[in-house]
């Protein structure tokens, strides 16, 4: 298991030293830079004033030196400055990172919640009208795009409550915040949930039609405990492993919620600095991404362990 | 009898008495904190170096000018300019001495005084001449006429002109004009500005809010009346407006109600107050002069011959834009064309018909017919005010044998683009701060203007903008702006498709707010609006 461990270290290092060198080259190669577009605002674009700010923002070096300062920068734990903010990279990536973070949580445990709970009734009344009724709402989840149904909710909010659950100034408590976010994370988190419901119920369905769910019943186990315990735990690997995928997709895929729902999160940030080319702002964040995206996937390996005993790592 | 004639002489009087009494009704209330929202991310809190709305609009309330348009008049010209940071001010009898008598007691908002030094060191940077120089000084034209600031004393200031310019002093009275402290530096000034106006600044936090709180050192003694300006970033149109209806804003981005939006807002929150008024920006075509075969006159005049501009003015605003020339027309504009001048402009006729006709004819003189079309690319930036014209555009030059091909630039290399010349026709939005030909021509359409985006440059025109530009009298000086307007629009230069109008909303607790209605730039420091809750 140690073995393993440390290969897997290994491996996460490798891929995120090949992912910076990706995100680098790539931002580079995209038509227009920083320069240009701080000038767009200007209406003009002045050659040698141009030339002066590559100097100021140190790009007009080779683009080696660039990504060494970068990664030794990064290695200090010092991010550089934003371009466009002209602060503290990290003091502006800093505090989106919790409002993501919250917002992606509350979805997520929306989307298990209801996904898995709704999944597992789905399966076990199977063809009935429950089963159809709970078919058709993970459809509608599933083919709702989520700034129409975000849109939806607002309008619904202001028509019938003269009241808008947009993201105000930075609340004054973690509970607050739950509470401001809950929408939104209601909003992603149907389109999840419908998701992992459509899972469960599949992957129940087919643990149900198992041998051993049928000694277990020949056994005398009540329903409860065939449906829990014996069925539910092993239909649940396939459902972890799209959680794990939907836990990463959700901190840095929340763009058109964060918009519609004007939330001040990591996913529009990104969107907008790219848009401004704004590399130390764009480079740090993906790096951030990219490691949660790791980490998730280290954490569901991790998961297939502890739910299934004939899973070893190691020789 | 008499007591009752006396009881309705008494009545009578009494109501009289009320009746012209002077009204009390509106005493201005202090407190509260005026929400706003931002329709976008701004690119810097330097007002001088940026040329957006986006800016001016948050940050002219932390400045103060040396003059002003008043803000309770709705519209700007030179008889509206009144004293701000100058006392008074006056011409040398060869006009080319502009003196103003600067304000005593004025203090920054980091306590230091204001004084003739920071006027001076203001237009220095503002014309190079100071080692710390704008990163971008994108008006710098404005001022090629100044010489030198000269200081006499640490309350006078006096600039010298090259020649007389008697709209100088319009210049002045622009949101885009603030005095900038000399002790701090250009690029503190981007992210943390220090003025000497009524707010405060707080906090920038990008993409989410800005916050400014009452200056209670303002020289002006009892303003401003609001303790605070709120403003929240929101990028999603739909969002905003239904936050606005939803009453948790007291006022709109200005000019943020399209036409079309305006309907629903007025029907959701029928007590908000709307108005629409032009903003003086126009949307224009660019045709890259050096790009063949658009560098041929012919084929530029077939153009301007096919545009419709009354069915684009219907469908995208529903006939509420105004078709014009150059210059902003009346009643609001001081300087546009009068609709039966601006008829006799080339393009401008009203049978439509009939100039496709004649462009047609110029198309097919060129080879060009049915079966041989001119492929082109209309580029245009990523934005629906961008956009939709040019679609509407694309359409018309297809009744002339010009097969138009919309190309979407990305927003933020659309300047850069335009500046390299990668186009070859484009359709542009331009703002006009100032209700004056000088700041208009001499920025747009001048030979060495860094914002003539198509390097139009006729040395005849640049004759006329500066005789224009020196004439004292105001009818003399309409004259020849409009035969320059005829020049432009012969010489195709940048025409203007129509100047927009859209609307701002308020709610109805928002008390001493005049909307200006021949400039969005002019009027945001809030010192005179105050809350009535």
């Amino acid at each position: 298991m140690s073995g393993y461990l440390i290969r897997r270290f290994f491996l996460m290092l490798v891929t995120l030293a090949g992912i910076s060198i990706v995100i680098f080259v790539m931002l580079r190669l995209v038509p227009g830079n920083i320069t240009d577009i701080i000038f767009d605002s200007a209406g003009f674009v002045n050659p040698k004033q141009k030339q002066r700010i590559e100097r100021e923002l140190g790009l007009d070096q080779p683009i080696v030196t660039q990504y060494a300062r970068w990664i030794g920068g990064l290695a200090r734990g010092d991010l550089g400055y934003a371009y466009v903010s002209e602060k503290p990279a990290i003091r502006e990536i800093a505090p989106r990172i919790p409002v993501t973070a919250t917002l992606a949580g509350l979805a997520l445990v929306f989307s298990t919640l209801f996904g898995v709970t709704l999944g597992v009734v789905s399966a076990v009344r199977q063809d009935t009208a429950l089963d159809y009724a709970l078919r058709i709402v993970s459809l509608s989840g599933l083919s709702l795009p989520s700034f129409w149904l975000g849109l939806l909710i607002l309008m619904a909010c202001v028509q019938w409550f003269g009241w808008i659950p947009i993201y105000r100034s930075t609340p004054e408590s973690f509970w607050k915040e739950l509470g401001l976010l809950a929408i939104p994370a209601a909003a992603v988190g149907f389109r999840s949930s419908a998701l992992v419901m459509r899972l469960t119920r599949s992957s129940m369905l087919e643990v149900l039609r198992q041998d051993y769910v049928r000694t277990a019943r020949a056994k005398g186990a009540s329903e409860r405990s065939v449906n829990y315990r014996h069925a539910l735990a092993n239909a649940l690997l396939p459902v972890v492993t799209v959680v794990g995928i939907e836990a990463a997709f959700l901190i840095g895929g929340l763009i058109v919620t964060e918009t519609v729902f004007n939330i001040p999160g990591v996913a529009r940030f990104l969107v907008e600095a790219i848009r401004w080319r704004d590399y130390p702002i764009v480079q740090n964040l993906v790096m951030f991404i990219a490691l949660v995206v790791v980490l998730v996937n280290f954490a569901v390996d991790m998961l297939y362990v502890a739910l299934d005993p004939r899973i070893k790592f190691g020789n | 009898m008499n007591q009752r004639f006396g009881l309705a002489a008494g009545a009578a009087a009494l109501a009289a008495a009320l009746a012209f009494a002077p009204c009390p009704a509106l005493a201005q209330k202090s407190g509260g904190t005026l929400r706003i929202y931002h329709r976008d991310n701004l690119p810097s809190a330097s007002i001088h170096e940026e040329a957006t709305i986006s800016t001016v609009m948050p940050f002219m309330a932390v400045f103060n000018n040396l003059v002003l348009y008043d803000p309770a008049k709705k519209l700007n010209s030179d008889s509206t300019i009144i004293p701000d940071l100058a006392e008074s001010w006056s011409w040398d009898p060869t006009r080319t001495k502009l003196t103003f008598k600067l304000r005593q007691g004025v203090k920054w908002h980091d306590g230091k005084p204001f004084t003739a030094k920071d006027v001076q060191c203001t237009w220095n940077r503002l014309t190079g001449k100071d080692p710390d120089e704008f990163r971008k000084n994108p008006r710098q034209v404005w001022w090629q006429n100044l010489k030198e600031v000269s200081v006499n004393g640490d309350y006078e200031a006096t600039f010298n002109l090259n020649r007389p310019q008697p709209s100088f002093l319009s210049m002045f009275a622009s949101g885009y004009t603030p005095v900038y402290p000399c002790h701090v530096s250009t690029k503190e000034m981007r992210t943390s500005p220090i003025g000497t106006g009524p707010f405060k600044f707080v906090e920038f936090r990008r993409g989410e809010s800005l916050k400014f709180v009452r200056n209670p050192d303002y020289w002006k003694k009892g303003l401003p009346y609001l303790d605070a300006i709120e403003w929240r970033v929101i990028e999603n149109r739909s969002t905003r407006i239904l936050a606005f209806i939803a009453d948790e804003f007291d006022l709109t981005f200005v000019a943020d109600v399209s036409i079309p939006l305006l309907k629903d807002v007025t029907s959701q929150a029928p007590k908000a107050v709307c108005e629409i008024a032009p903003q003086y920006v126009s949307s224009n075509l660019i045709i890259n002069p050096g790009a063949a075969p658009f560098n041929d006159p012919k084929i530029r005049r077939a153009m301007a011959l096919a545009i419709d501009r009354k069915s684009m003015i219907d469908i995208l605003s529903q006939g509420k834009s105004d078709q014009s020339g150059v210059m902003l027309p009346p009643p609001e504009g001081n300087w546009g064309m009068p609709p039966d001048v601006l008829r006799k402009l080339p393009g401008y006729g009203g049978d439509v018909a009939k100039n496709r006709a004649e462009a047609r004819k110029i198309m097919e003189g060129l080879g060009y017919g049915p079966g041989k079309t001119l492929k082109v690319k209309i580029s245009t930036r990523n934005i629906p005010i961008y956009r939709d014209p040019a679609v509407l555009l694309i359409d018309q030059l297809k009744q002339i044998y010009i097969e138009g091909e919309l190309e979407v630039i990305d927003t933020s290399i659309w300047h850069a683009k335009v500046t390299r010349k990668e186009f070859s026709v484009g359709m542009n939005l331009t703002g006009v701060p100032v209700d004056d030909p000088d700041v208009n021509l001499y920025e747009n359409y001048s030979c060495n203007s860094e914002r003539n985006l198509t390097q139009y440059c006729n040395k005849e025109v640049d004759k006329l903008i500066d005789q224009q530009s020196q004439e004292p009298d105001r009818d003399k000086r309409k004259k020849i702006v409009w035969e320059i307007e005829r020049r432009l629009a012969e010489d195709l230069a940048r025409p203007i498709i129509y100047y927009d109008r859209a609307a701002t909303c308020w709610q109805p607790r928002l008390k001493g707010f005049v909307l200006h209605h021949n400039s969005i730039y002019n009027n945001w420091r809030f010192e005179n609006v105050w809350l009535d809750r």
